[in-house]
């Protein structure tokens, strides 16, 4: 079912959105790889199957506006030491710990009553914290790229359209030429968030500079650093986002074809991603004549196998080349010289979606 | 095209491709292990970092000049990491220097020398990685290996084979063969010029002169010496003479004092290869079959194309190579003499050390090349002996194999053999009009020469090519179509056996070198008597007599002996 | 040159096609069909896809994930990034080895059952100490757990095996 321009895209942003209004209940089961271990696709098929058992649609396409509940799997939450995570809505409770023998008293009380259980809830001392915003873990949060998740179906392009998925990308093509792209990101200061900090617009607006009969746009999720997994939750929670921000970057260098390079020891995200890819895909937002203008993008995931130095740039090039991963001596820069000697952009995962 | 400043003063650069060679010009010799001109950039080695005015330090070989750059090449910065990293190499090195066949010639003594390495704080890492000695061109000896990459480049962009790769990672990275096994079992074609470019004793050329004084020391055989035209050019350079000085006749007399009894050119070989192979080529035309021709005086050519192209094994000409023409026409002249004949042939190749021991150039299990010495070996031999090279008096070849036209003289040069088998095929044209269009065409270092030429109304195209990638895109070529030859002539070694894989190799090996060393030959075939191969009245009369009917003496039938 | 039956190795080199940039995935997908890079496979795809054996050893060589020897059918990593490291991941993994009798240099039993690796960092450090076996996470684990774990395995394997 493609999405043929940008105002079908607003269409069905508003009928998704009406859909996911509908849902007078959304069940949001952790399903980042650290509730997983801890079982959370158990619990999601558990509570899946008593909602059902009771006559009330769990999963629900947001093309048709049924009544129902949202049962979802998200991305990770980051509070993956109580895990199973399961959050509900409108309320905003947060379960923690959840076990599958907790399904039954959880669609009884809660989806059915209405009521909080607070055995399941976070405790500090005597005081319960009935949301997650409360928790304090989450409080002083103010979460920007990884805003989406933990709150919506990771593996949904519905979701993420009804979430003003694919706006900005639509704004983009709309309103802006490439070279005004680079301006703003220029202007919004955004800086590399790898680590190196170069400013991002000024790097695609050199690679825009560059004339070449093929330019990449090149996405590094190789998260080395040990106790680091917010990229991790990107590509596991929001793959969409990755892919939006690509095709802004695509658009704004003249680059016609991407490479997320995931490494091997997230085989969630990997999938998490195809997916993702496969769904843009096959509505039209990834391809040939993106919306109908004259944008054509793709992207393909290159996988690594369990190097850290990959996570640097020049040595990330050669093993998408199929090389071994050991960094280049440059003559002239990525910008310019980069992915098979043609102009490239090399952003980390965090900088694309933002 | 701009102006730096190198050390205060103002350089003009005009193309050179990067501040590295700008250095360079300008008189300071920067000093590095893994830049090579001709070789992708790996700027590992960091030895050639050079500093700006801000003091970022960078490498020299891979930034582009730019104008109005200004940099320092002798900060103390820059001296302690030169030191430093001399330092750290040789602590992961074998130091056995006074044991090592690379002394004296040696790129990391010479730069740890140079720089004064007086103290390696490092202590001596304990490496015991097995000596590879199962070549019979070359032996590797990974403890003395600094990871320079050279070798890896060589191969794979210069020659297309690929025989040894970087493995492992980290600490653990070393060169190797396919599989850690020994290289001797790899497709490596045994041409050397890892050797050539390796700037330490990790890979050496396989040392046979005890075999030498071994059969000298015999007196009850008769030991016969055959010379390349290559190595006349090129010995002189490791007695202080210039690449491209003729030496032949020092060579001739040294081989005689070392206790040779009868020395002979190989370039007389070289004739009988032309009558041969020019017969083999005009047979080929008449008939239509198996062409392009392609010439198979190249060992290492050779076993690339039963490696990798084994499709065209029918295409390669029958001819056995000078070196192995000679042996068994010697051996064939002598064999009812009551004294044992043994034939050394001094090439500028590591392959010939292979090819002589091939099954197919064996009558009874007694090779007809007993031993190969190369240039660097026969250096050795008369260094050990103590004779001074240089203040020898020429002495000339022997007879009746040591009369040589200049066609023979030439087929040490990429491009020589084409020449000299068109000169034969245009008999009947006047000298000069035939060397007009070759000398244009087939002589120099461009990659791919072709030439086009008529013989009796038919035009015949030849292609010369050097370095086996780009033998390798050559028959790709042909084989979609896009070209056609009617004769090929390939070797294995950019230039040509000048700069072959035995050659001397103490300086830096380019084009520059390698033009020089063929001028050399080319040189000796314009002051030759006798131009074309069927001038020299020796071969007409062997030809006439030996030869008659003793082809088999000439050819060697590649399915059937070879087995490929 | 004659090789052996090389039918699956085919059907993956087909559906990625022979360009080298697919070198990685291609590799993983033969070491997840063989559990190894057996020699003669890499030395068909060094023939099919016209890389140098050499330089093919050398992608393979460099890559942590790949493994030129027979691997187990259960691949046990036990994350020691500075989180699980902290977390007391050695003693799981001292506890692992000495149940199934390896060591630094030995990974792998000799029933060809289990192999035993260590990771850097698998991204779920909110569950240090952390070890996967076959790609299922178990987080929070103990060296009891962990050899409890194995002796399930151990248990399920002999009883299908009977």
């Amino acid at each position: 079912m493609l999405i043929h321009n940008i105002s079908e895209l607003k269409e069905k942003k508003e009928l998704y959105k009406a859909s996911l209004d509908k849902q007078y209940k959304k069940v949001i089961v952790c399903g980042g790889t650290g509730c997983v271990a801890g079982g959370s696709l158990n619990v999601y098929e558990e509570l899946k199957r008593l909602v059902e058992e009771k006559g009330i649609l769990a999963e629900v396409d947001l093309e048709k506006e049924d009544q129902g509940i949202g049962m979802k799997k998200s991305g990770c939450h980051g509070f993956c030491e109580r895990g199973p995570l399961v959050r509900i809505e409108p309320e905003g409770y947060l379960y923690l710990k959840v076990k599958v023998e907790d399904c039954e008293e959880i669609v009884e009380e809660t989806l059915v009553n209405n009521k909080p259980i607070e055995r399941l809830m976070y405790k500090d001392g005597d005081k319960v914290y009935q949301t997650q915003e409360s928790i304090p873990f989450y409080k002083r949060q103010n979460r920007i790229v990884l805003e989406h998740c933990g709150h919506i179906d990771a593996e949904s392009i519905q979701e993420y359209i009804a979430h003003d998925g694919y706006m900005a990308l639509a704004k983009v093509l709309e309103e802006m030429t490439p070279e005004e792209v680079c301006e703003e990101v220029i202007k919004s200061n955004l800086r590399g968030r790898g680590g190196g900090g170069y400013p991002a617009g000024k790097k695609w607006s050199q690679v825009l500079s560059f004339p070449s009969d093929m330019k990449y746009v090149v996405c590094n999720g190789d998260e080395g650093d040990p106790g680091a997994f917010m990229d991790r939750s990107i590509m596991e929670g929001d793959p969409h986002s990755v892919i939006e921000g690509m095709t802004i970057a695509a658009y704004a260098t003249g680059a016609s074809e991407g490479y997320i390079y995931v490494r091997a020891e997230y085989p969630l995200a990997v999938k998490r991603l195809t997916k993702a890819i496969e769904e843009a895909r096959a509505v039209g937002l990834l391809g040939k004549n993106i919306l109908g203008t004259d944008l054509s993008f793709d992207i393909h995931i290159s996988q690594g196998a369990g190097a850290f130095v990959c996570g640097e740039g020049s040595a990330l090039m050669a093993s998408i080349e199929g090389e071994r991963g050991m960094p280049r001596v440059k003559t002239k820069r990525t910008v310019e010289e980069g992915l098979w000697r043609k102009p490239t952009v090399i952003n980390n995962v965090e900088t694309l979606p933002m | 095209m701009g102006t730096m400043i190198i050390d205060g003063r103002k350089v003009e650069f005009n193309g050179e491709k990067n501040v590295l060679e700008v250095v360079r010009k300008a008189g300071i010799e920067l000093p590095t292990f893994c830049y090579h001109s001709e070789l992708s950039l790996y700027g590992a080695c960091r030895m050639c970092i050079v500093e700006d005015k801000n003091g970022k330090i960078f490498t020299s070989c891979s930034t582009l000049p730019k104008d109005g750059m200004e940099i320092y090449t002798q900060t103390p910065r820059l001296q302690r990491y030169r030191k430093n990293i001399l330092e750290l190499l040789l602590s992961n090195h074998d130091r056995d220097c006074t044991a090592c066949e690379r002394t004296g010639a040696c790129e990391l003594e010479r730069l740890a020398t140079r720089f004064s390495i007086r103290d390696i704080r490092f202590g001596e890492l304990d490496r015991k990685h097995p000596i590879d000695d199962s070549s019979l061109a070359i032996v590797r000896n990974p403890n003395k290996c600094i990871l320079c990459g050279d070798c890896v480049r060589m191969c794979e962009e210069i020659q297309g084979v690929g025989a040894l790769s970087f493995a492992y990672r980290g600490s653990h990275m070393k060169v190797a063969p396919a599989f850690d096994k020994a290289i001797g079992e790899t497709n490596c074609i045994d041409c050397g010029q890892c050797r050539v470019i390796c700037p330490t004793g990790a890979i050496a050329i396989k040392n046979e002169t005890d075999k030498f004084w071994n059969l000298v020391h015999d007196k009850s055989k008769r030991i016969i010496a055959q010379v390349a035209p290559a190595v006349r050019v090129a010995l002189g350079e490791e007695f202080g003479l210039e690449p491209g000085d003729i030496t032949v006749g020092k060579i001739v007399a040294a081989l005689k004092m070392l206790g040779v009894d009868e020395v002979y050119d190989t370039a007389f070989a070289a004739d009988m290869t032309v009558i041969a192979e020019g017969e083999e080529f005009v047979e080929r035309l008449t008939t239509g079959e198996n062409l392009p021709l392609f010439t198979s005086c190249c060992p290492g050519w050779v076993k690339f194309a039963e490696t990798r192209f084994p499709e065209i094994l029918d295409n390669i000409s029958s001819c056995k190579s000078p070196q192995q023409m000679f042996g068994s026409v010697i051996k064939e002249y002598y064999k009812d003499d009551e004294k044992e004949t043994v034939v050394i042939s001094i090439m500028p190749c590591t392959a010939k050390k292979a090819e002589a021991a091939r099954k197919e150039f064996q009558k009874d299990g007694v090779r007809d090349v007993d031993l190969v010495i190369t240039t660097q070996e026969l250096a050795i031999l008369i260094k050990e002996a103590g004779i001074i090279f240089e203040k020898l008096e020429d002495e000339s070849f022997d007879m009746p194999f040591g009369l040589a036209s200049g066609s023979g003289v030439i087929f040490g040069s990429t491009g020589g053999v084409a020449e000299a088998v068109v000169t034969r095929l245009l008999k009947d044209k006047p000298n000069h009009i035939c060397k007009e269009v070759l000398f244009k065409n087939v002589r120099g270092m461009d990659n791919i020469k072709e030439a086009v030429f008529n013989i009796d109304g038919k035009e015949i195209k030849l292609a010369v090519v050097h370095g086996l990638k780009n033998a390798e895109k050559l028959i790709n070529k042909i084989k979609a179509g896009d070209k056609e030859y009617h004769i090929i002539e390939v070797m294995a070694c950019p230039g040509g056996c000048v700069a072959g894989g035995g050659q001397p190799a103490s300086m830096p090996i380019d084009n520059e070198v390698r033009k020089k060393r063929a001028q050399g030959l080319y040189r000796i075939d314009r002051a030759s008597y006798i131009k074309s191969s069927e001038q020299n009245p020796l071969i007409v009369s062997l030809f006439e007599d030996m030869l008659k009917d003793r082809h088999d003496l000439l050819h060697v039938n590649r399915e059937k002996e070879t087995g490929y | 040159m004659p090789y052996g039956n090389m039918e699956k190795v085919d059907r993956i080199l087909e559906s990625y096609g022979d360009d080298q940039s697919h070198i990685i995935t291609i590799l993983q997908k033969i070491q997840s069909e063989y559990r190894y890079l057996p020699m003669d496979v890499l030395e068909y795809v060094s023939d099919k896809m016209e890389i140098s054996p050499a330089k093919l050893f050398g992608i393979a060589t460099f890559y942590e994930n790949f493994s030129l020897d027979p691997k187990g059918k259960y691949i046990i990593k036990i994350c020691d990034g500075t989180a699980c490291h902290v977390k007391k991941s050695i003693p799981v993994l001292e506890a692992l080895r000495k149940e199934l009798s390896l060591t630094e240099n030995k990974h792998t039993t000799d029933d060809l059952l289990f192999t035993i690796e260590t990771v850097s960092c698998l991204g779920a450090c909110g569950l240090a100490p952390v070890i996967t076996i076959n790609d299922k996470v178990y987080g929070k684990i103990s060296p009891e757990m962990a050899v409890e774990i194995i002796r399930k395995l151990k248990e399920e394997e002999t009883n299908a095996n009977s």
